[in-house]
């Protein structure tokens, strides 16, 4: 069980990502966290497995609580948090079997790792994750002949060898098309039911999280201000996650009132978050949500 | 009448005064530069006839020369090859402190750039001196004189292309539980490996021009051979060794230059 | 289909893994004979080490007597003074022999020749090409300008001609379908082309020639390498490195200059 309480995070420039974010992922639920860009999606998944460091709170993964671990420890704790990220941040020129097997690295000493000697259980179930994930008999390509979306399968397999205790995902469709997104997002959760694993995911096009939720949770501004089932979340819930309208009212006006930072949610290389088209994407998408 | 007439000119007014500024400055340097040195030109006359008699003295080259010059030429690739690849070994951890992304704190990010300073800013030849003094004269100090200058310029350039890779792919080596060790072997490493093989290539090609002259303050090398046969005016064998150092250089470059497109 | 144990072996470069390992034996082989060759020993190394320690010792602190001072001044600057002029003529000796080694714009055995003369200043080191230069000319910085400006020709005329060898024809070809001569083809159609390259060239082999000129002097071709190398040989470390600090501070001086000058020339 995941738990999150009062997480901030204050980035160096002032800029206040998170102000103070509870949250409990549990069971073998999967949670879409929604958002406008600038939000603070990627910097609260970031903040759970410190890659980014949060500035106060509590993330409490089972009976550890993470955000007390000193370097040793956190590295011991990451082994059971599964990351899958927007731009796949495969290594990319590695060979496929090999970015499986980073999901292994925890376990191995560095001079195994650098001769490339894992024990053979880890070896069958990358096999059996790639033939699972639809890429069986593609292990010794190099990750940069591979497709976006066999990356992002790739992606998904290094994750879920590790045999977390939970799977972040951080916008695993944003660099697909929509077809591709489809199928991608269908594999994921599909695996993490078989394997009875949680997952949070961000994800900014609400009719995937629609679609692939179980709970649906709204950011914006760095505060949730939504939390429900998929059925739950009408158009008034969307503009309160979008416009950052109060829950009572359906003032359009406002939106200029809390503009969304765009780019300073985190600073990532190679970051494609575009704030516009994902503005009008979601208005499309209350605009659906309402009928 | 002169407002009539449509002018053209290349750069407007203040551009052109900037550059005849500067212009003017460099002429002014370089005549100064010249009457400092106070070379009279009685000397500057006999300069052409000079030259030309000593490349007739060096023609034709003594070809029966050559074996004697077998082990000294394969004694500098040996100080060439042993020090670029010690300088490669030593450059990684100069690189990994000289990048902004992958140093632990702002001291060891000048710590890495004071070492490549140092490294870069002292030539070959001077290094030289100095081990000669420590290892005494031999190839021995050559070897560790190239890997001394080797490390500056490995690890700029290496570190150069550590600030350059996509960390996204190191922060997901991260992300899965992998130590720091484990992080650069499977995040850093696969990315920089082709610039680290290029560049270690590049300068062993380098390395090969520079050992060549390491015999004169004693540091081994055909240049023992070199500078003893020049003292001794026999210009045939100094030309000679001169082709045969044109040669390995040649051979060399165009090794490294194979090699480089081989790995990318 | 699963069969119980599949293993999996890092795919190899080589092909086969026979080969790896006789390329990595032949490699290791390589250092191990030229180790061997060098005579390096761990005593040696550390008797070295032994040594380094005091030296180390001897070189600190630096310290120059007055004399000493102004000796290393007055010899950095022939020095300065060397890469000054011989940045000039090498540049102007270097501009004929690039275009004569441009491919596009220069018959075959003209090419060559130059091509030729390109490679041979590259393949030598500048102390050789100074210790003849000095046995031509005698000791002092004429040595050295000749030095300094036959290396800048391997470097210089080299990257001219490969720039005038990428120039578009088209223009060129247009101002010689105008009318142009030679000549003016030459001005109008080639030289815009490659004068935006040139001022950034000469810049940076000014800034090499600098680096240059402060060690020919260990062969006698003048400026502060003669001191150096009379210091080293008079034991007189402290001398030492007060004249290397005075080279390291030049060469980042012109390091420095040349980087922005070029980042202007953009």
């Amino acid at each position: 069980m995941l738990a999150v309480s009062d997480l901030c995070k204050t980035y160096p420039t002032g800029d206040e990502a998170l102000q103070g974010v509870d949250l409990t992922v549990e069971g073998s639920e999967t949670v879409a966290m929604i958002g406008p860009s600038g939000a603070g999606k990627s910097t609260f998944i970031r903040c759970i497995n410190r890659l980014t460091e949060p500035t106060a709170g509590e993330v409490w993964l089972d009976s550890t609580g993470l955000t007390a671990l000193g370097d040793d420890e956190l590295r011991t704790a990451r082994r059971d948090i599964g990351m899958i990220f927007q731009e796949y941040n495969l290594v990319e020129r590695l060979t496929v079997m090999e970015n499986v097997l980073t999901g292994r690295l925890g376990y191995v000493s560095a001079w195994q790792a650098f001769r490339r000697k894992f024990p053979a259980e880890d070896i069958e179930r990358a096999y059996e994750l790639l033939d699972r994930v639809g890429l069986g008999g593609m292990a010794d390509k190099r990750v940069d002949e591979l497709s976006g979306g066999q990356r992002q399968r790739v992606g998904i397999a290094r994750a879920v060898i590790q045999q977390p205790k939970i799977l972040l995902v951080d916008e695993p469709t944003s660099s697909l098309d929509p077809e591709t997104s489809e199928t991608v997002m269908e594999l994921l959760t599909e695996i993490a039911a078989e394997r009875e694993v949680p997952v949070l995911i961000n994800i900014h096009e609400v009719d995937l999280a629609l679609e692939h939720a179980d709970r649906i949770v709204g950011l914006h501004d760095g505060e949730l201000v939504f939390e429900g089932t998929p059925d739950d979340l009408d158009e008034r819930g969307l503009d309160t996650v979008y416009r950052g309208a109060e829950p009572a009212t359906t003032d359009t006006s406002r939106s200029t009132d809390t503009p969304t930072p765009a780019g300073d949610d985190q600073p990532r290389v190679g970051d494609a978050e575009v704030d516009e088209p994902v503005v009008a994407n979601t208005r499309e998408q209350s605009a659906n949500g309402g009928v | 009448m002169s407002s009539e007439t449509v002018r053209w000119e290349r750069f407007d007014r203040k551009r052109r005064l900037g550059r005849f500024v500067a212009g003017l400055l460099v002429v002014v340097t370089i005549i100064a530069s010249w009457r400092f040195m106070a070379i009279d030109f009685v000397t500057l006359d006999t300069v052409p006839r000079e030259v030309a008699d000593l490349l007739t003295r060096m023609y034709p080259p003594d070809v029966a020369y050559t074996p004697q010059i077998v082990d000294p030429l394969i004694e500098t690739i040996h100080i060439a090859a042993l020090g670029t690849a010690g300088a490669l070994v030593l450059s990684i951890p100069v690189a990994l402190l000289a990048a902004e992304n992958t140093t632990p704190n702002a001291g060891t990010y000048w710590l890495g750039k004071l070492l490549v300073t140092v490294s870069r800013s002292v030539n070959t030849i001077i290094w030289a001196l100095i081990f000669v003094v420590i290892f005494g004269s031999g190839p021995l100090a050559g070897a560790v004189a190239i890997a001394f200058r080797s490390v500056g310029f490995l690890g700029k350039l290496l570190g150069e292309e550590i600030e350059e890779i996509d960390f996204g792919q190191v922060e997901a080596v991260r992300a899965s539980g992998a130590s720091v060790v484990q992080t650069l072997l499977y995040g850093v490493l696969p990315q920089v490996k082709p610039a680290l093989v290029g560049l270690g290539v590049y300068r062993w090609e380098i390395n090969i021009r520079d050992s060549t002259v390491l015999g004169f303050v004693g540091a081994g090398g055909i240049g023992v051979e070199l500078f003893r046969a020049i003292d001794a005016f026999a210009w045939r064998s100094v030309a000679m060794m001169l082709i045969a150092i044109l040669a390995i250089v040649i051979l060399s470059e165009l090794l490294s230059a194979h090699t480089r497109r081989l790995v990318r | 289909m699963a069969t119980r144990d599949r293993t999996w072996e890092r795919p190899s470069a080589f092909g086969r893994r026979e080969l790896k390992w006789a390329v990595y034996a032949g490699v290791v082989g390589f250092f191990v004979w030229s180790a061997w060759d060098l005579g390096v020993s761990p005593d040696r190394v550390a008797t070295g080490l032994g040594n380094a320690v005091t030296l180390l010792g001897d070189f600190f602190p630096p310290e120059a007597t007055p004399r000493q001072t102004t000796r290393i001044v007055d010899k950095m600057l022939e020095s300065v003074a060397m890469a000054m002029v011989s940045t000039l003529t090498g540049i102007v000796v270097s501009v004929p022999i690039a275009f004569m080694a441009a491919e596009n714009i220069s018959p075959k055995p003209l090419y060559v020749v130059n091509r030729g003369l390109i490679s041979i200043s590259r393949a030598f080191n500048a102390i050789i090409v100074a210790i003849i230069a000095v046995k031509a000319v005698g000791f002092g910085p004429l040595a050295g300008i000749i030095t300094i400006t036959f290396k800048t020709v391997g470097f210089f005329a080299k990257l001219l001609a490969e720039d005038i060898e990428d120039i578009d024809m088209g223009s060129v070809d247009a101002v010689r379908a105008a009318g142009g001569s030679p000549v003016q083809t030459l001005v109008y159609g080639v030289v815009p082309q490659i004068i935006p390259r040139f001022a950034g060239l000469s810049v940076y082999r000014w800034d090499i020639n600098i680096r240059t000129s402060t060690i020919i002097g260990i062969v006698g071709a003048g400026g502060i390498g003669s001191v150096l190398l009379t210091a080293f040989n008079r034991y007189d470390y402290g001398y030492v490195s007060a004249i290397l600090l005075a080279i390291i501070a030049v060469v980042l001086v012109a390091e420095g200059v040349s980087a922005v000058v070029r980042r202007r020339y953009q």
